[in-house]
């Protein structure tokens, strides 16, 4: 099957130089095809964040067993700018603040970088500008450093712009949700939706279950201590949001104790 | 190029003791900085007989005064011999090409037009300056303003040289100070009567021509009242100097709510002692804005003052210090706050790598008399790797009442977290770097005009170069 987007096979890893080691995610297998939206639900400390950056390669994690091949190639010699070159993009749970570099300029050079190819100043800002105000994002944010005091929902969109931009094959959305009222809401789940075809795919991390109800969701998966524990269709998602994780977690347990 | 890393002179030791040699021979019999070296300087440039004086008082000072005991290290400058630093025709490099590979490999790098090669290593006699100077100078001329070299001011506007020359800078304040006072040759004199606005920029390109100049050059720039000037003082491009000493003195008048921008970048050859003495008087609602980058360099001192003599009168201070290997730059600035009402905004981002150490020290005086004060010292220190050294030295000297005095220093790395997140967006772990290293000087950079703010840019392009991963 040459069709999978993202293969995770049994992953293991941890934080990277620290000792003893102790895995944060405990033999993790998963595969995203193209066209599908996964969600990834789970408890705080669960390991899905550290999911998300074993994907993209940072640096501050250390993956001890498995593999992890995005189209057929192994993601591990790559470092995370030669992932994202390849189509990998992961909105950050918390941005980055970078002063000093404006938002319209970061992205210009994002582009260059990923296309490899001179990119024109003037139509690149009326690309830019359209998504803005798609984003409800005022243009003149363009020309401010990139987050430096943005609130905690502008930064959120500003990552929704970049992923509108930056058109992935494979959308990392951690939490991207999270902390944004109503409309805001409304706005990211429109931007995902938009940004969402046949030939992508998405794995969204999310505590929200109301971003959901936008997005046709292809599959559930429930992590718990490192490895997915439950996985099905969007009738997952009510599930838990009827009762918990408790459920879950009990049939899990009970699982590994036989 | 073989060495694709290197920008500037490291193996300029030997060609300099070769040339030392012959100096020594020269002045043979000779210890020291004597009276006759300075009277042969000042015959040769045909001072007026005040000026000679002058000299030769400065070098009367010069004899009592010792160096420095605070600040870098600058025993390797051999004070006993520092007639070889002063003979009056030591040059540039004569030709460009005697100029090092090294450093015209830099050039090409920058992007500065062939054209302007020659003339930026300090070399051009031919430079075209003179074409540039003179079209700018028809336009000022009709309004008053008189833009020349020094030596020229001394003899056409001699009243005026006579009335400001190292007042505000008197030989007595420091060793290097005297030895300028003796020894000065070449610089810029600027001055603009009251009322007139040069709208724009001036920039000290013929100096670079004088004898002996880029190194005890002299600048004195008056703005009359209600005048404004941008003047813009040397370039980005490494200055080839074959001795390794440089004391310059800026002095800056500005008159009642008169405004003088004085922006540079200094960059000079890794072999050189740059010990530059700048400061300007500021009126009453007067406003002087420094803008300052100092790359290159083995040892820098430069503190550039500000004296805020009438009331109201400003100062905006931005600076930018990068050190790297082998470097001590010790920069900074100083205001002394001497009228009710005055104000200052200092702001700097220093950045050190390979070791090299960059040290912001500044001095904030409040007179006793002097009240509603304000007065803030932003800086900002960026260290790219464990070896290199960062330090803040603020000393705050506050004798008046209400003064409102803040000082803020952060001292960091690049964040990992940062360059994760650019890395994320396709760009390259190197270029994440250097794009978070001029982000951290941006303030800075958005200050220069923009020929200048590319070429720093530039700069630190180069000097990231390699260091990083």
């Amino acid at each position: 099957m040459s069709n999978k987007l993202l293969e995770i096979r049994n992953l293991h890893a941890c934080a990277a130089g620290r000792e003893p080691k102790e895995e944060i995610l405990r033999g993790l297998s998963l595969t995203v095809e193209p066209g599908e939206i996964h969600v990834i639900l789970g408890a705080n400390g669960s390991g899905k964040s550290t999911l998300m950056n074993v994907i993209m390669g940072h640096p501050g994690y250390q993956v001890l067993e498995g593999s992890l091949e995005f189209d057929g190639e192994a993601l591990q010699p790559l470092k995370p700018f030669e992932r994202a070159r390849r189509g990998i993009f992961l909105s950050f749970q918390t941005p980055e603040e970078i002063p000093g570099i404006t938002v319209e300029n970061m992205l210009r050079a994002s582009r260059q970088a990923l296309t490899g190819k001179p990119v024109k100043i003037m139509s690149f800002r009326r690309e830019l500008h359209s998504v803005m105000e798609e984003l409800q994002i005022d243009a003149s944010y363009g020309q401010r450093y990139m987050n430096v005091g943005f609130s905690g929902g502008e930064k959120k969109r500003n990552e929704i712009l970049q992923l509108l931009l930056q058109q992935p094959r494979l959308a990392l959305l951690d939490e991207t949700d999270s902390g944004l009222d109503v409309d805001a809401v409304q706005i990211v789940a429109r931007g995902v939706k938009r940004f969402h075809n046949e030939k992508n795919a998405c794995l969204i991390i999310t505590h929200n279950t109301r971003i959901l109800e936008q997005l046709p969701v292809d599959k559930v998966h429930v992590l718990l201590g490192g490895r997915i524990v439950a996985e099905g269709g969007a009738e997952l998602i009510e599930k838990i949001d009827r009762e918990g994780f408790g459920s879950i977690r009990d049939a899990a347990e009970e699982l590994q104790g036989k | 190029m073989e060495n694709k890393e290197k920008t500037f002179v490291e193996d300029i030791e030997r060609t300099l003791y070769d040339i030392r040699n012959e100096e020594r021979a020269a002045y043979k019999s000779r210890q020291g900085l004597t009276e006759q070296v300075v009277r042969d300087i000042s015959s040769r440039k045909d001072d007026p007989e005040w000026m000679l004086e002058r000299r030769l008082e400065a070098l009367a000072v010069y004899d009592t005064l010792a160096l420095p005991s605070w600040g870098p290290d600058l025993s390797s400058l051999n004070m006993e011999e520092i007639v070889a630093y002063v003979k009056p025709d030591a040059k540039m490099a004569g030709r460009w090409e005697d100029v090092p590979e090294d450093i015209r490999a830099t050039f090409d790098r920058l992007g500065i037009p062939e054209a302007e090669e020659t003339s930026l290593a300090g070399v051009g006699a031919q430079y075209d300056s003179e074409v540039v100077y003179h079209s700018i100078q028809e336009s000022l001329v009709r309004q008053g303003v008189i833009y020349t070299d020094m030596e020229t001011a001394l003899r056409e506007h001699e009243q005026l040289v006579r009335e400001h020359f190292m007042k505000l800078v008197p030989p007595k304040d420091h060793k290097f100070a005297a030895l300028h006072g003796a020894v000065w040759s070449g610089g810029s004199f600027v001055y603009v009567p009251e009322g007139v606005q040069v709208e724009i920029p001036l920039q000290s390109y013929f100096r670079l021509n004088a004898p002996g100049a880029g190194q005890f050059e002299h600048t004195l720039i008056i703005l009359e009242k209600n005048s404004s000037l941008h003047f813009i003082e040397g370039c980005s491009a490494p200055k080839y100097n074959v001795t390794n000493l440089h004391a310059g003195c800026v002095e800056l008048f500005v008159g009642e709510g008169a405004r003088l921008r004085y922006s540079t970048i200094e960059n000079w050859s890794r072999n050189m002692m740059n010990l530059n003495t700048k400061r300007a008087l500021v009126e009453k609602d007067g406003l002087i804005e420094w803008v300052s980058g100092s790359f290159g360099s083995r040892v820098s001192m430069l503190y550039p003052c500000s004296i805020l003599h009438g009331e109201n009168a400003r100062c905006e201070f931005t600076g930018v210090t990068f050190a790297s290997k082998g470097q001590n730059l010790d920069t900074g600035a100083s205001v002394i706050h001497a009228a009710h009402y005055t104000s200052a905004n200092i702001s700097t981002r220093t950045i050190s790598k390979a070791g090299g150490q960059a040290v912001y020290r500044s001095a904030v005086k409040v007179t006793p008399h002097a009240h509603h004060i304000k007065c803030s010292v932003n800086c900002e220190s960026l260290m790219l790797d464990d070896i290199s050294r960062s330090d803040t030295l603020p000393v705050m000297d506050i004798q008046g009442d209400e003064a409102a005095v803040g000082h803020e220093a952060t001292i960091g790395r690049i964040s990992e977290e940062a360059v994760f997140y650019l890395m994320c967006r396709g760009i390259s772990e190197d270029e994440a770097r250097a794009m978070i290293v001029r982000g951290f000087v941006e303030p800075i950079a958005k200050e220069l005009p923009l020929e200048y703010a590319v070429e720093m840019n530039n700069l630190i392009n180069i000097e990231l170069e390699g260091t990083m991963g």
